[in-house]
């Protein structure tokens, strides 16, 4: 085949935009009141497809294109295979979610692939404006998304909430990259390594990099940046929660990523301690937060919260291993976090009648397997053996220990305790024995016997338990492709060291081969 | 000539106004023209710097950031419009609903 790198580079994106763009027509046409759901097909098919494009790339080495502001390598494809598969089972949980009650549903599928259009480029793009671009084509649609039950007050309380405090972090992840500009006179990531072994102002260099961790800081939902994420995931919709806790995330780790180790990398031992603290605040935040949460999704939400702390933990590792630790721990996440809400979504159902611990006392008399696959996916949050959270937490921490941050690892396992407790009462309910009152009980079974699980949404619950179970009994692969992308991190970032110590060298373009 | 230095200065002042009223104002609307403010004092910044390095990308970043600033305020209106349909209030100390 020979398809210019210019296209080849961004194909997963454009057919993910021409997929969006068009359900976005169709739903103009359809009769209101008719089923969306075939139109969530056409994004899970799409989202399926770019998937192999991206497998594809993989073999294809390292893409440049658009003057070198995008470059596809096998860091990004990690992203975009992950973001990717995070879409797929998002949308199959959600096919009957919104069937029926949202006369609009097929806006939703749209902004789902739209938003995952701009984590992609976040991904994959080396340039900072193509990062903002990304960071706000996916802001953007996850603001729409929270409070698409525009009914209901508390959504969009939610999207309010997650509207005005997104743009106050973009609005400083914006000045961070100014401040960059001023310091190095270059937003691409490479020339910036560059510019700051010349620069006469690297004091205004280290702000401008704190300003974006700040900035990024909120996207991730890291302490002390974390006051949105309790009340957005809570009023917010259960499967949009699921993608939004996750994939984004993950954008704004890649990115992270990109810009301290290969972007900053001679200031490692001043932004290494900024990530020490927020990663040993998050973690404790966040668990001590969850355990006096009643709801349900709060108390997930707070448990995000600390899992971004865990995460946080790689960045105060090695180049190499840190990145592919983080990696795979985002993976892990990834996988049980989006179980763990499709669950949610199936107990709670759109109008979330099912919302406190209290809520569900007695759930696995009523849904054994649904309560199974709970208990699994909680497990593997705590950080039990054989699941993906055991090995995610486990390279995590090793990777904080070889390079010498024990104390960091040591918060890190005394918070894992912690978050024992609070995900132990959840499940501790959910195997008890019904305590209601006869009438609220027979209410209640009523209600949730009346539904059964519909097979997308079971596939979605079977697609995320297997991955999480495949994380934590072979988790090879994806540590081979982890290992992968920290690899190609790693390579960029020496570059830079390199292209540091003769400054009048240009930063080399990377080889395009589009053959 | 003005130096640069003291554009970056107004724009640092601008920033800092908008922190300072993002903070303290109550009303949903103010509050998103205070983030309004942060955006210009940021692009004020890149064009400032764009002038000291004589380079054109700083610039270039200006027009992205009012497109997307145009973007985000179409949804953060409609959003608004949203809360005011359900809640008839647009003050955030009565906007909580969600509480910890």
């Amino acid at each position: 085949m020979n398809i210019p790198t210019q296209i080849m580079a961004l194909l997963p994106e454009y057919i993910l935009t021409a997929v969006g763009v068009l359900i976005m027509l169709i739903e103009a046409v359809l009769k209101p009141g008719t089923s969306r759901k075939s139109l969530g097909w056409l994004a899970i098919v799409g989202t399926v497809a770019t998937g192999f494009i991206s497998w594809y790339q993989l073999r294809l080495g390292v893409l440049t294109a658009f003057s070198g502001s995008i470059q596809v390598d096998a860091f990004s494809i990690f992203f975009h295979l992950l973001i990717g598969a995070v879409v797929v089972a998002t949308l199959l949980g959600s096919l009957d979610y919104f069937e029926g009650v949202a006369s609009h549903a097929g806006e939703y599928y749209a902004l789902v692939l739209f938003g995952a259009v701009g984590m992609m480029l976040m991904a994959c793009s080396v340039e900072l404006l193509m990062v903002f671009i990304g960071l706000e084509i996916s802001s953007i649609s996850t603001y729409i998304m929270a409070g698409f039950r525009k009914s209901q007050a508390s959504a969009s309380e939610s999207s309010i909430k997650y509207f005005l405090l997104g743009s106050f972090a973009t609005a400083f992840f914006l000045y961070g990259i100014a401040l960059t500009f001023g310091a190095t006179g270059s937003t691409n990531i490479a020339a910036i390594a560059v510019g700051l072994s010349t620069t006469t102002t690297p004091l205004m260099a280290f702000l401008a990099l704190a300003m974006m961790i700040i900035g990024l800081g909120f996207k991730v939902s890291a302490a002390p940046f974390h006051v949105w994420t309790p009340d957005v995931y809570q009023g917010a919709p259960a499967p949009v929660v699921g993608l939004m806790s996750t994939a984004p995330k993950a954008a704004a780790f890649a990115v992270l990523l990109r810009i301290t180790f290969s972007g900053f990398p001679s200031m490692q031992h001043r932004w290494s301690m900024l990530m020490w603290a927020m990663a040993a605040l998050s973690m404790t935040v966040g668990n001590l937060g969850a355990l006096k949460q009643t709801d349900v999704k709060r108390m997930l939400a707070y448990s995000s919260i600390a899992h971004a702390g865990y995460l946080l933990v790689a960045f105060t590792a090695f180049p190499q291993a840190g990145v592919a630790a983080a990696c795979f721990y985002i993976a892990a996440y990834a996988a049980m976090n989006v179980g763990a809400f499709a669950v949610v979504t199936q107990v709670g159902g759109y109008n979330e009648t099912l919302r406190t611990v209290d809520d569900y006392q007695g759930l696995a008399m009523r849904r054994p397997i649904l309560s199974a696959l709970l208990a699994f996916f909680l497990l593997s949050l705590i950080g039990i053996p054989f699941t993906g959270g055991f090995f995610g937490k486990f390279y995590v921490f090793t990777s904080a220990l070889q390079s010498g941050h024990v104390w960091l690892a040591v918060i890190g396992l005394l918070n894992s305790g912690v978050a024992c407790f609070y995900y132990l009462r959840l499940l501790g309910c959910v195997f008890a024995k019904p305590e209601h009152s006869e009438a609220h009980l027979d209410e209640t079974v009523c209600w949730t016997s009346a539904r059964a699980i519909s097979i997308p949404a079971g596939i979605g619950l079977v697609l995320t338990a297997a991955a999480t179970l495949m994380l934590g009994i072979l988790p090879g692969h994806v540590l081979h492709l982890a290992n992968f992308a920290g690899e190609r991190l790693d390579a960029d970032r020496s570059r830079s060291i390199a292209a540091e110590s003769q400054p009048i060298a240009q930063a080399s373009p990377t080889v395009s081969d589009s053959k | 000539m003005v130096p640069t230095a003291y554009y970056l200065i107004l724009a640092a002042m601008l920033f800092s106004i908008g922190i300072g009223a993002f903070l303290i104002k109550r009303n949903v609307i103010t509050i998103f023209i205070s983030i309004e403010l942060m955006l210009n004092a940021v692009n004020l910044t890149f064009v400032a710097f764009a002038h000291m390095w004589h380079q054109v990308n700083g610039q270039i970043f200006v027009f992205f950031v009012m497109v997307v600033a145009a973007a985000e305020a179409a949804v953060g209106l409609a959003i608004i419009i949203s809360i005011f349909r359900t809640r008839r209030t647009l003050n955030v100390d009565e906007i909580n609903l969600m509480k910890s």
